[in-house]
Parts: C-alpha cells; structure tokens; sequence
C-alpha cells in the first residue's frame, strides 16, 4: 500500500526551456523524464524532457488535452512521484518527497470523511505536531473560505465547492509557499467554479503565493494565470508558454477574448496533429 | 403466596373490562383501515408512514388499551382452558414472593400490561414519543395473541405433540423455582464470552491491521489466515480442552479463534482498501507513515472492521454455546446440556429465552458503539 504502482498510464513529452528574467526561480525543473511501466510491461512515456522556471509569486497555469501529462508534472513538483530522468528542485534543492511547503488541492474526494471540515483542516497541523500552538488558526481559515457555520459538518453532507474550499483551507493553514491545484474545479459547476477562482486570486493577491493550477478549461487559464503552460501529449511535453497580460481580469474584454482564440487555436491544433500521428 | 395468588386472580377482572375497550378497537380498527388507502398527509414523524398515518386517526387511549388487550386475552385463555397434559408446577420463591410457573406467568402478563399502559401515559406526552407508541401498538397486540396461542395449542389442546412444546407458563417456572441458578450460568456464559470474544476482537483488528499494512506480514500470516481461519473453532476442542490448563481456558481460545479470522479478514480488506489519494493528501500534509496508519488506514477500515465483529459475534454466539454443551462446568450451554438429560425441555426453553434476551442485548451494544464510531457515515449510507 505504501509504494506507488506505476500502472498510470499518460501520455508524453518535452518543451522549448523557459527563459526566466535573472533572479533565482522558486521551482526548477530541468530535462524532466519520467515513464510509467503498465502491468503488461509497457511503457508509456508521460513526461519527455520538460523544461520549466517558475518564479517565487507567479501563477501559473498548466493546461492541455487528457494524457499529456500535466498531473504527472504537478506530482513531481509536489514530490509524490519522482522523475527517472532530470531534476525537479525547489529553492535549489532536489524535492525528495511531500512537504507541507508545498500544498497540493486534489480534483476531488481527497477529504477525509470521517473527520468533520475543521478537523480535516486541523489535519495537518495535527499530523506535525502543532495543532496546540496553531490551534486558533483552524477557525481563521474556516474564516477565509467562508465556510463558517460548517465546521462540524461532515465531507457528504457539503456541496462539491464547499469540499473544495476545505480541501484548499487544509492546504493553506501551514502557510506553503506554493499552492499546487490539480483540477480543483473540474467537477463543479460554472458558479460555483467561478466563485472559486476568485476566491483564488483573492488569495494569491493577499498572501502573494505562488500557484500552479492543472486545469483543462481555456477560460480558467487565462483567467488565473500570469502564464499559460500548453501541454502536448505523447509523448508529454511543453509546446508553449504563453504569457497572460490583461490590464484587468475580465472574462469579456477584447484581450480576453484575443488570448482565447490564441490558445484554443494552438490546442486544437495540437489535438488535431497529435491524431495525425 | 396468598397475595400473590389474589392479585393473579384479580387479574382476570380487569382483564374483562378492558375486554369491553376491545370491542370498540375493533370498530376503530376497520375504520382506520378503511382510511389507509385515503390518507396522504405529509408525515413528520420519524415512524414511518404507513401504520403511524393510519395510527393517527386512532383515539390514543384506545391505541394504549390495543397495545395490552393481546396480554389481556392471554391471561383470559391461560384461566379459561384447562390443563389436558399432565403438567405439574412447583412452587418457587422470587425474593419475598413464593409462588409457581402459572401464577408466575399471570403475574407476568399483569406486568405487561400495567407498564404498556404506564408506558402509555408517559409516551402520550410528546408527538414523537405517543407516534413511536402508536407504531409500537400492532406488535405488542400480536405478541400477545402469540402467547395466547402457544399456551392454548400445547398443554392445553395438544395441538402441539408433547412434551417438547411446553406452555409459557412452564417456560417461566425455572425463574422462578430455579432463578439462582439460571443467573449463575448466564453470568458463567456472560464472562466467558466477553473473555473470549473481547481478546478475540482486539487480536483480529491487531492481525487486520499488520497484514492490510504491512506486505512482509501479508506474505507470511495471510495464507495461515485463509487456512485456518475456514475450520470452525469448535473443531479445536479435543486439542483445547486436553491442552489448556482449565477448561475455561479452553472455551475461551476456542471463542478467540472464532472471533479473531472475521475480525483479521475484514480488517485487513478495510486497511487495504484505503484510498491512495487519502495516503497521497495526508503526505502532502506533513503526515509520516505511522501516522497515515493510525489517522487514515485505520478510521477508513472502521466500517470493515466492524462488519467483521458482527460476523464474529453470531460465530462466538454459535460456539460459546456449544463449548458450554461439551466440557465446561457452567453456563446456558451447560444448563440445556442438563435439562436435556431429564428431559427438562421447559428448561431448555427458558435458557433459549435468556439467550434471545442476552445476545439480543449484546448485539445491541455492539450496535450502540459502531453507530458512535460510525458516525460520520450517518446519511452517508442506508
């Protein structure tokens, strides 16, 4: 139970390398490879030599068709997969493994339900040891996700955005510096989503985090990031970085609109070459 | 005995004048019948829609009198039909009280209905309480034609061969000419099941865990699992009640094994079955493995785990008492194993009747802890 079966099966490879502007990154990640073995002895190669800087405030958007290894790319930065090939580094060191530094939002499901929302958020802290010293910070971040009145509520008995912005209050309560989301809206519907993704921004704008956002949803890219990460599948690599500059974050301006038609283009595209293949 | 002889006798006079309420029950019954298929209301209360809505256009004082003219008929046809079987009764004694099995059972059927009615007054207080006691009230009624009936087919009629269909009254008659005794084997039977079956539950969890966790423990104990957790315990005996220094000892090993495979098995498949993502959150959370183990692996397995103690429970049951039935010096096993040498089988009934009522209630325990453990899971699942 405790090793990781290597039967995911993604698709593929690398990208042009970022050309960050001079100060050190937060994250590094250089000539990344990684292959997943299937259980008939297969191998699919779900990251080839991703090349990607990231720097300390940024928000950063990773998005492309299923198979193309974006999950794969967050998990490595997270530190719950490691990658054969290549290095994935944060301020400088190689990740070893999961670090509190680093909070991860999974799509869906990942409360524990058993435990009602303050406990889950408590859970960290907890876990570490410090739930004492802490203690009054639980009701704080219930605060912030606006979830006061549920603390006692159980996983099932909230919506899906609800359980999302505990997933995201148990992630934030240690102060990572990064905030890793893997689809974190994918199974919400178009309000609930779009009060989420504000929430967001409001708490990358007041913390000044560092986010990386796995989405497969162009308007959501372009909406959170500062840069959009386009990802192609098999093998999984980095087609295109695509810097996001709006003058404010409207979901109807022409700039908006313009960056659509950019990034749809470039997608489908892709999709369409890589059936070519 | 004198009083007691005269409030069983006053019994059936108050028996006669609720008898008279019966009457009117019925009218009320067809009517509320007719009702059923009309009545739509939105029902709030908690007991359930189809009696409680029909229950609702009874007077509540003719509800109570429903619930305990079933035990008024019973006392009516336990006087009124003549004994054809050759039964005799002996007197016994509960604490100052000295008296037989059929005034015992009179007195009984007495109680019945003076705390059904009690019961009655006090449930009539709340809505909630007086709509559970409505519920309640079809059952109770039926209870007491059943007694009526068991006691009219056996001894009385003979419908029913004898001796092995003694009447209630007989049933009850251990209690009272034997009721010491009867205590001392339920306590011997209590004690040797919590033993076992407490020491049983615990190792299964302990197992469970190692081999849902832990792939060296899975390797090397599972496969003794699944062999020897099929044998049914009490096929150990010999080797158990030659090889344990007593043979309370013995009994209990027996009940350990038994509740131990269900317990192991499950827990291991609730262990096993903990979601990865869980496992991955909890990583990115700080969380070191003991502490995945503990806080995630082991809540997650509850439902299984307790799964697998109600399947040790009826187990344990089973062999608890057939351990008792060969080579143990006490309990209910025991006591039937007694009777059935003097074919004593109002005795063996009335050790089956405290089985019913003790296993009954520990089931209910073990019941009452899962729904504490549990929970969280509350609306979750059916």
């Amino acid at each position: 139970m405790s090793a990781a079966t290597a039967t995911e099966t993604q698709g593929l490879s690398g990208a042009p390398v970022d050309t960050t502007n001079g100060n050190a990154p937060l994250i590094s990640i250089s000539h990344v490879e990684r292959d997943f073995v299937g259980d008939d002895g297969s191998v699919t190669t779900a990251l080839s030599d991703v090349n990607l800087d990231i720097r300390k405030g940024e928000l950063i958007s990773i998005i492309g068709p299923s198979g193309c290894g974006k999950t794969t790319l967050l998990r490595l930065i997270s530190g719950l997969d490691k990658p054969q090939r290549g290095e994935v580094s944060f301020k400088g060191r190689r990740i070893e493994g999961p670090n509190p530094e680093r909070g991860y939002v999974f799509q869906q499901g990942s409360l524990f339900p058993w435990l009602t929302v303050e406990e889950n958020i408590a859970f960290g802290l907890k876990a570490q040891g410090k739930y004492k010293e802490h203690k009054d910070e639980v009701a704080e971040y219930i605060a912030k996700v606006g979830l006061q009145g549920f603390e006692k509520s159980y996983p099932h008995q909230i919506s899906g955005g609800m359980a999302q912005r505990v997933a995201i209050a148990r992630a934030l309560i240690d102060h990572p510096e990064v905030l890793l989301l893997d689809e974190p809206m994918g199974a919400l519907d178009s309000f609930t989503r779009a009060d989420l993704q504000d929430r967001l921004l409001d708490l990358w704008e007041k913390y000044h985090m560092t986010m990386i956002l796995v989405t497969h949803d162009v308007d959501e890219a372009i909406y959170l990031g500062n840069r959009v990460v386009i990802m192609t599948p098999r093998p999984g690599r980095i087609k295109e970085i695509v810097p996001i500059e709006l003058a404010q974050r409207d979901r109807v301006s022409d700039d908006f609109t313009a960056y659509r038609k950019q990034l749809l283009t470039k997608l489908h595209f892709n999709v369409h070459a890589a059936h070519n293949d | 005995m004198s009083s007691i002889t005269a409030e069983a006798v006053g019994q059936p006079i108050s028996a006669s004048r609720l008898d008279a309420r019966d009457a009117q029950q019925g009218t009320a019954q067809s009517e509320s019948t007719a009702l059923k298929s009309g009545s739509v209301g939105a029902s709030a209360t908690p007991y359930e829609a189809g009696s409680a809505k029909v229950a609702r256009t009874v007077p509540y004082p003719i509800v109570v009198a429903f619930s305990v003219v079933g035990f008024v008929i019973a006392a009516i046809v336990n006087v009124v039909f003549p004994q054809i079987a050759p039964v005799q009764f002996k007197q016994g004694q509960i604490w100052i009280f000295l008296l037989n099995g059929q005034e015992a059972y009179l007195f009984l059927l007495a109680a019945l209905v003076v705390l059904y009615v009690i019961i009655g007054a006090v449930d009539a207080r709340d809505p909630v309480s007086a709509g559970r006691y409505r519920y309640r009230a079809q059952f109770r009624f039926a209870m007491g034609l059943l007694l009526a009936l068991w006691d009219v087919t056996g001894t009385k009629l003979q419908v029913l061969p004898q001796p092995f269909f003694p009447g209630p009254a007989q049933v009850l008659e251990p209690f009272v000419t034997d009721g010491n005794y009867i205590a001392l084997n339920t306590f011997y039977s209590v004690r040797l099941f919590a033993a076992g079956f407490v020491s049983g539950v615990v190792l299964g969890v302990v197992t469970g865990v190692l081999i849902g966790w832990f792939a060296r423990a899975y390797y090397w104990v599972f496969p003794l699992l699944k062999i020897t957790g099929v044998i049914p315990a009490v096929a150990w005996m010999p080797f158990a009640l030659t090889l344990m220094p007593t043979p309370f000892i013995a009994a209990v090993f027996l009940l350990l094994i038994c509740s131990w495979f269900p317990v192991a098995f499950l827990t291991a498949q609730g262990i096993q079955s903990t979601p990865k993502m869980l496992v991955e959150a909890s990583r990115t959370l700080g969380a070191h493995t003991p502490y995945i183990l503990f806080h995630v692996a082991i809540p997650n397995a509850m439902p299984s785990i307790f799964t697998g103690i109600g399947m040790a429970n009826s187990l344990s049951f089973l062999t608890l008492v057939i351990s008792e039935m060969m080579g143990q010096p006490g309990g209910l096993g025991y006591y039937i194993d007694q009777a059935k040498e003097w074919s004593a089988y109002n005795e063996i009934l009335a050790a089956i009747v405290v089985m019913a009522i003790l296993f009954s209630l520990i089931m209910k325990l073990v019941e009452l802890i899962r729904g504490r453990v549990l929970r969280w899971q509350k609306g979750l699942v059916k």
